[in-house]
């Protein structure tokens, strides 16, 4: 018999589910680091630099015309967050909790504008509501013979918002497709009207998800570069690249700072409103069938509403590239397909997203199976990438790469890499999502059946992560396959894609060169969305 | 004597300053099934990781078949420490089916199909080989974790509440066919369980923990009629504690005088236990007791009784209509009733003679 002396101590027992034995092993501590440390220094380098340069800086920053592109970047990322909520939250709960006709048709629809890049949206916008644009061609007949000026911020603030908005639509849709039907009817039995009830009950419940939703498109807003460039709306992206072309370097080196400070706080923010999350996953949200609210009447203003977002935001776009397309052709101009470009553009943006799955799983094995301080400051390090817009990713590697490794300029590698700041945010997040289904006790069960800790992850734990690792990767490549500013920089010489064959056509005004590839780009952009689509209608379903 | 399969000396665990597991020692023979039982969060599952080197005890060793699992400056990793454990959700690997499951820990040698087949056989799920994790029944899924954890012939099993995800009818027949499995196999098993009833039902020896700390180990039957604390008394089964005086070689409580156990000390925290089994209770207008409720329990009832120093007692009795919620009742104890006494909430133990 074996007795012990009772002890006082705690009595909630210390077993934590979920942590795997001991230690992290080797394998996956080295890479994760490796990582990190290569995406922190090219962005450290830049801002300790600038910082470095002390009273130079502060005098290339406290300038009249530095305000001025300050006040017209927190304009635009104001009102653009604003426009995306007032068109998300009707779509969303329309498509969601009423009987709108086609609400099936919608749900998909409302999300496609993700598909479209920001420069293509923005030439489209061009051709369509410029002074003597398609729209006043056919408002012609009615003695309208000129529009009012699109380039600036009405152009800036209507492409941003109409592609914008599923920023804000996805995680609000999610939210109401969670929420408890039961509050819902619990209010209308304490005998509150409906309207009452949805500004008592169901839009606080939405707050969370709306906030999330409207940090991404303010830190979208902030970080665009394609579409203030193409309407000349000289917010920090655009004077950066301007700067950086006049040779004026050390000047597009203070004002990213400012921005890669404005873009962090916003990150800060929202990290405060929820702790580490799916930034980008998609979900249509018609998997659970609920009892839905009548619309009676009103169903045909809501309808007209819907029809009318979905238009502008990518029917016409689309249309209008098929119609100059087909003009093209008509004009008997040789339709040639750019099959260079697209090459590249696959070839690019499927190296990102091999390269980007490959480090971040590590990452995420680190701060799933062994949570901790140091695998959490990892973990937050890797999502600064996220914050940060694309041309000052670019231009913090050329300061780096010039002074540290000349050769490494404009090369591929650079190119990939720099992919791999800005979107292993994206692959984190799906493969994160798709680890927190695993559970550990199955790689714990095969260890003491006898493998290694390497081969368990090998045979059990991969082998289940497998659908997330292809959504991590179809997401980091539709995102690859989008992303100008990146490539407009960074690319070895002569190495086109469809982006910057896009972005050269538009700089000519040459709108007709660019139908052809901005259609093949979202043609393209459309076969990972859909599988992303699917993924995630199948992990409902089961 | 036969061979000791586990040996734990002084094993001590500590999560962020909460000792889980506090000098906790234990021993096993070659096909002993010891159930370990406890309240939740007791430590019990931490025991069992700590065996199986799911964790690294921060004092005190694990022996396995003869050999140290861990010491000062090593740590065996579960892989090689020869040890099969069932899991409370099972951990089923759902890409894999049945048959490949089962044949996870088993090595490519030639020896593997006839085991393959053996354990299927065992546990009667040949039928079942094809299947996907996600297209079996609770219960199926049970004997497929059992048959994978004892297939590679562990020298020790670890259950950890294998039974806890079934419901109230399968539970019971596959306690028996699981027992029957571990009977036949010789296996070594440390079996967790928060039921006291599937505790002494399953094991042959029982080992009660209270957080963190082992408080007794002994057949069921020594671990029922004999706790060493009122811990164990009250946790394995209902109890009811009466004070007691002590004179003339006899003891003195509320409900009557029973003999007094040898050098019993004359102590004023002198308390009797009595289980509510081994009173019987009657109508009579001068009983101790006045029953306050009859709770019915099917084969029997269960009464909670007032005495008259206002103390509340249970008693099981039979489930006749004949005793009424109010009404008094006297109360003895059943014939031969031998009491279990506690000094300062520890058993006094009869010196043997």
């Amino acid at each position: 018999m074996t007795l012990i002396e009772p002890r006082i101590i705690k009595a909630s027992s210390g077993y934590r589910g979920g942590r795997l034995v001991s230690r992290p092993p080797l394998f996956v501590w080295i890479p994760a680091i490796l990582v990190l440390a290569a995406m922190i220094v090219p962005i450290s380098y830049l801002v300790l630099r600038t910082i470095g340069a002390g009273t130079e800086t502060f005098e290339l920053i406290f300038k009249p015309r530095t305000f001025d592109i300050l006040t017209r970047s927190l304009l635009l990322m104001g009102s653009v967050s604003i426009g995306s909520i007032l068109i998300a939250v009707p779509i969303g709960w329309l498509t969601v909790k009423t009987d709108l006709p086609f609400r099936r048709i919608f749900s998909v629809i409302t999300i496609l504008p993700l598909v479209i890049p920001s420069y293509i949206g923005a030439f489209i916008l061009v051709i369509f509501l410029s002074p003597k644009g398609i729209l006043q061609g056919w408002l012609a007949p009615l003695g309208i013979d000129r529009l009012p000026e699109i380039y600036g911020f009405p152009g800036a603030f209507l492409t941003l918002t109409l592609l914008t908005y599923p920023y804000v639509l996805l995680p609000v849709r999610a939210a109401l497709i969670k929420l408890d039907w039961s509050t819902y009817e619990a209010s209308l039995t304490l005998g509150v009207t409906q309207i009452q009830t949805f500004i008592r009950i169901t839009l606080p419940m939405l707050r969370p998800a709306i906030v999330t939703g409207t940090l991404l498109v303010a830190l979208y807003a902030l970080s665009d570069f394609g579409a203030v460039s193409i309407l000349h709306y000289e917010t920090f992206t655009w004077a950066i690249y301007i700067q950086y072309g006049n040779f004026a370097r050390e000047v597009a080196a203070a004002l990213s700072v400012v921005l890669i400070i404005l873009a962090i706080s916003l990150l800060y923010m929202e990290s405060r409103t929820r702790g580490r999350a799916k930034y980008y996953n998609v979900s249509t949200g018609t998997h659970r069938r609920q009892k839905s609210i009548r619309l009676g009447i009103w169903r045909w203003p809501a309808v007209i509403f819907c029809i009318s977002v979905v238009s502008f935001s990518f029917v016409m776009p689309v249309s209008i590239l098929v119609y100059w397309v087909i003009r093209g052709i008509s004009f008997s101009e040789q339709l040639t397909i750019p099959w260079s470009q697209l090459g590249n553009t696959l070839y690019v943006s499927g190296l990102a997203a091999l390269v980007a799955v490959a480090a971040a799983l590590p990452i995420a094995m680190l701060s799933i199976r062994y949570p901790g301080r140091i695998s959490t400051l990892l973990e937050r390090c890797s999502y600064i990438g996220f914050a940060l817009p694309g041309i000052v990713v670019a231009l913090s590697m050329v300061f780096f790469v010039i002074r540290y490794a000349t050769p490494l300029y404009q090369t591929l590698p650079l190119l990939i890499f720099s992919y791999l700041i800005l979107f292993l945010p994206a692959a984190l997040s799906s493969i994160n999502t798709s680890f927190l289904q695993v559970n550990p006790k199955l790689e714990e069960a095969a260890r003491i059946l006898g493998r290694s800790q390497l081969k368990a992850f090998g045979t059990i734990t991969l082998p289940l992560l497998i659908p997330g690792l292809l959504a991590g990767a179809s997401m980091v490549l539709l995102l690859t396959m989008k992303e100008l500013p990146a490539t407009l920089l960074l690319s070895p010489i002569g190495f086109k894609t469809l982006a910057t064959s896009i972005w050269w056509a538009t700089e000519d005004a040459f709108f007709t060169k660019a139908a052809v590839p901005a259609l093949l780009l979202i043609i393209v952009s459309i076969i990972p969305m859909t599988f992303l689509v699917s993924l995630d209608q199948k992990r409902k379903g089961s | 004597m036969s061979s000791l399969k586990v040996k734990c000396t002084s094993l001590v665990k500590i999560f962020d300053s909460t000792t889980a597991v506090n000098r906790f020692s234990l021993e096993l023979t070659k096909g002993q099934v010891l159930s370990l039982v406890g309240p939740s969060g007791c430590g019990k599952t931490t025991v069992l990781r700590l065996i199986a080197g799911l964790e690294n005890p921060d004092t005190g060793t694990v022996e396995i078949a003869g050999k140290n699992m861990n010491g000062q400056h090593f740590f065996l990793p579960p892989e090689i420490r020869h040890v099969g454990m069932m899991f409370q959700d099972y951990a089923l690997f759902p890409h894999m089916d049945v048959l490949k499951n089962i044949a996870y820990g088993l090595g490519r040698d030639s020896g593997r199909k006839d085991r393959l087949t053996e354990v299927m056989k065992l546990t009667g799920i040949e039928h079942l080989k094809t299947r996907m994790p996600y297209q079996l029944s609770g219960g199926e899924q049970q004997r497929v974790a059992l048959a994978r954890a004892i297939a590679p012939r562990p020298d020790v099993l670890l259950l950890d509440e294998p039974f806890s995800n079934l419901d109230e009818v399968l539970r019971s027949q596959i306690r028996q066919e699981t027992k029957d499995i571990l009977k036949k196999s010789n296996i070594t098993t440390v079996f967790v369980t928060h039921s006291t009833e599937e505790a002494m039902e399953m094991g042959q020896t029982v080992a009660v923990m209270n957080q963190g700390v082992l408080e007794q180990v002994g057949s069921p039957e020594t671990i029922f009629n004999s706790p060493v604390n009122e811990f164990v008394a009250n946790f394995m089964g209902m109890a009811n504690f009466l004070e007691a005086t002590l004179s003339k070689k006899l003891l003195h409580t509320e409900l009557g005088s029973l003999p007094a156990p040898r050098d019993l000390p004359n102590d004023t925290t002198l308390r009797v236990m009595i289980r509510p089994e081994t009173l019987s209770i009657e109508p009579s207008d001068t009983g101790q007791g006045i029953i306050q409720q009859r709770i019915f329990r099917g084969a029997f009832c269960l009464f909670k009784l007032e005495l008259v120093s206002g103390k509340t007692i249970h008693c099981l009795g039979p489930s006749t209509k004949k005793h009424s919620e109010g009404s008094r009742v006297a109360i003895k104890f059943k014939h031969g009733y031998a009491p279990w006494c506690f000094v300062r909430g520890r058993a006094h133990t009869q010196a043997e003679s």
